[in-house]
Order: C-alpha cells, then sequence, then structure tokens
C-alpha cells in the first residue's frame, strides 16, 4: 500500500514516465453513451429524482408538524384525556390549525405512500403482484386525502 | 445454507431496516387515524365514542408504541437528510445513528409520564 509514490500524473513508479504531459495531452476519448442531437429522446423523466427529493422536503418539514400535533393531542394540557369534540371544535376555529392539519394531512399521505410504494417495488416480485398493490394503495390514498380535506374545510361545531 | 453469505450489516443497515417498519407501521396509523377523526362529520357522540378506545390503557401502550415509532423514524430521517446533503455525513453516519439512538432515548423517557400516567392512574387508582 504505497500509494504516496505515486506521481503527480497518477501513473505508478511500475508503468515509468507518462507519455503525455501538458504539451502533449492525451487524446480526448468520447464518452461511450454521451447523448448526442442523432439518439433518441429520452422517454424517462425526472420523476424518481423528485420523489428522492420530497421525501427529504416534506420530511424535514413534517418533523416539526407532526412532533408539534404529538405535543399538542398527547402531552400538554392532561395528554389523550382531554381530547373530544369539544377539543377538536376548539383547535379547528382557528385557521392556523386548520391549514396546519391539512398541510400535515396532505404531506404524510404522500410521504406515506410514495414511502410504500418504494417497498411495493422492492418487495413484491411479480409485475401483476405489485400492479395491484399499487393499485390499492393509491386508491386509499387518494380516498384518505380527500376524505380528511373535506372533513376539516366542512367542519361544523354546530352539528348538533 | 452455505456458511457466511448470508448479509448481515451492521448500524446502516439496521437503521435503514427500522426506519422502514416505523415507515409502514406509521403510515397504517395515519389511515386509520383520518378515518377516526372523520367521524366528526358524522356526530359527537359518535367520535367520543370512538376517542374513548385511545384513553384506555391497552391503547395508551400502543399509543406510546406509535410515539416510539414516530420519534425514531423522525429523528433518523434527519439523520438521512444530513447523510445525503452534508459533506461529512457519510463519514459520520455511525456517530449520527448513536446520537439518534440517545436523544430518542431521553425523549421517550420524557413522554413516559405524559403518554402512560392516565393509564397507570386508571389501573391502578390515583
Amino acid at each position: 500500500m504505497s500509494t504516496s509514490e505515486s506521481t503527480a500524473s497518477g501513473i505508478g513508479p511500475v508503468e515509468g514516465a507518462s507519455l503525455y504531459s501538458v504539451d502533449n495531452p492525451a487524446p480526448v476519448i468520447e464518452p461511450p453513451r454521451k447523448r448526442t442531437r442523432k439518439s433518441p429522446k429520452s422517454t424517462r423523466g425526472n420523476f424518481e429524482m423528485a420523489a428522492w427529493l420530497f421525501m427529504r422536503l416534506s420530511g424535514v418539514v413534517l418533523v416539526v408538524l407532526v412532533i408539534g400535533h404529538l405535543l399538542i393531542q398527547l402531552v400538554l394540557d392532561g395528554g389523550v384525556s382531554k381530547i373530544g369534540f369539544a377539543f377538536v371544535a376548539g383547535r379547528w376555529a382557528s385557521p392556523f390549525w386548520q391549514v396546519w392539519d391539512l398541510l400535515m394531512l396532505w404531506l404524510a399521505m404522500l410521504h406515506g405512500a410514495n414511502g410504500l410504494r418504494t417497498v411495493i417495488n422492492d418487495y413484491a416480485e411479480r409485475a401483476n403482484t405489485r400492479l395491484w398493490l399499487k393499485g390499492l394503495l393509491y386508491t386509499a390514498t387518494v380516498f384518505t386525502i380527500l376524505l380528511g380535506t373535506l372533513v376539516i374545510f366542512t367542519f361544523d361545531p354546530n352539528i348538533r | 445454507m452455505p456458511a457466511g453469505t448470508l448479509y448481515r450489516g451492521r448500524e446502516g443497515m439496521w437503521s435503514w431496516v427500522a426506519h422502514r417498519v416505523t415507515g409502514v407501521l406509521i403510515f397504517f396509523f395515519l389511515f386509520v387515524h383520518v378515518l377516526d377523526t372523520a367521524l366528526v362529520r358524522v356526530s359527537p357522540e359518535a367520535y367520543d365514542t370512538v376517542v374513548a378506545t385511545y384513553k384506555t390503557p391497552i391503547v395508551a401502550l400502543l399509543e406510546y408504541g406509535l410515539v416510539a415509532a414516530i420519534l425514531f423514524h423522525a429523528l433518523n430521517g434527519l439523520r438521512v437528510i444530513a447523510v445525503d446533503f452534508w459533506l461529512q455525513g457519510a463519514r459520520y453516519q455511525k456517530q449520527m445513528l448513536w446520537t439518534v439512538v440517545a436523544v430518542w432515548v431521553v425523549l421517550m423517557i420524557g413522554a413516559l409520564y405524559p403518554v402512560l400516567g392516565h393509564a397507570v392512574r386508571e389501573l391502578f387508582g390515583s
């Protein structure tokens, strides 16, 4: 392991002196898969990269939203014992908590759905199994997001 | 099975496994939680009846497990972001995992009384 002996050109003592220098540079080799004007248009978008980035961005926001939610619901002011219809009505009287809960619902559902999509892709080996599991996942996700949004927007404290 | 062919990772792999397991568990709870909250659109009685089950000692224990899963997923998620975006992230991933575990243990001890206190009082009297 005597890597320190290699010269600045990256060629070790065994290979001898470099054939090339600043005045006599090595020929440029074209990258084999470089896209040119002649190569067909890529059919793949950047969805997976966008999903990867979304997981990190939504994750940071969710840490704040969810831990705040846990503090309010389970820790402060008597913990879970105080939760009831009146408590929900009191919180959703404020637009601040409506927006908080709406944002938390959307981000958490999309974050979780994308996570489960990854898990399904990893473990369901048959194409048909993946299709059905993801169909079920997307149906449940759309249903839950729409139901939750509807509940927040149409909440009526005087329902009775 | 031939010896020595099963990959057993170290901190990196096991934190990845724990991140997956907690993530799936949280997602399933979230689905149920939106459904139970939707009962506020049915009637105050329907909502209060279902929320009453959340206040029983057994479900309180499940809530403590939920808090455990969420706190680990949140802290380890921040570690994953640090590994991805911080130049030194990959070098310090093990130290960051043990930091995550330490903070998690402290927070779980802190959550003990607020989350489980009412269940203990109900079981053993105040």
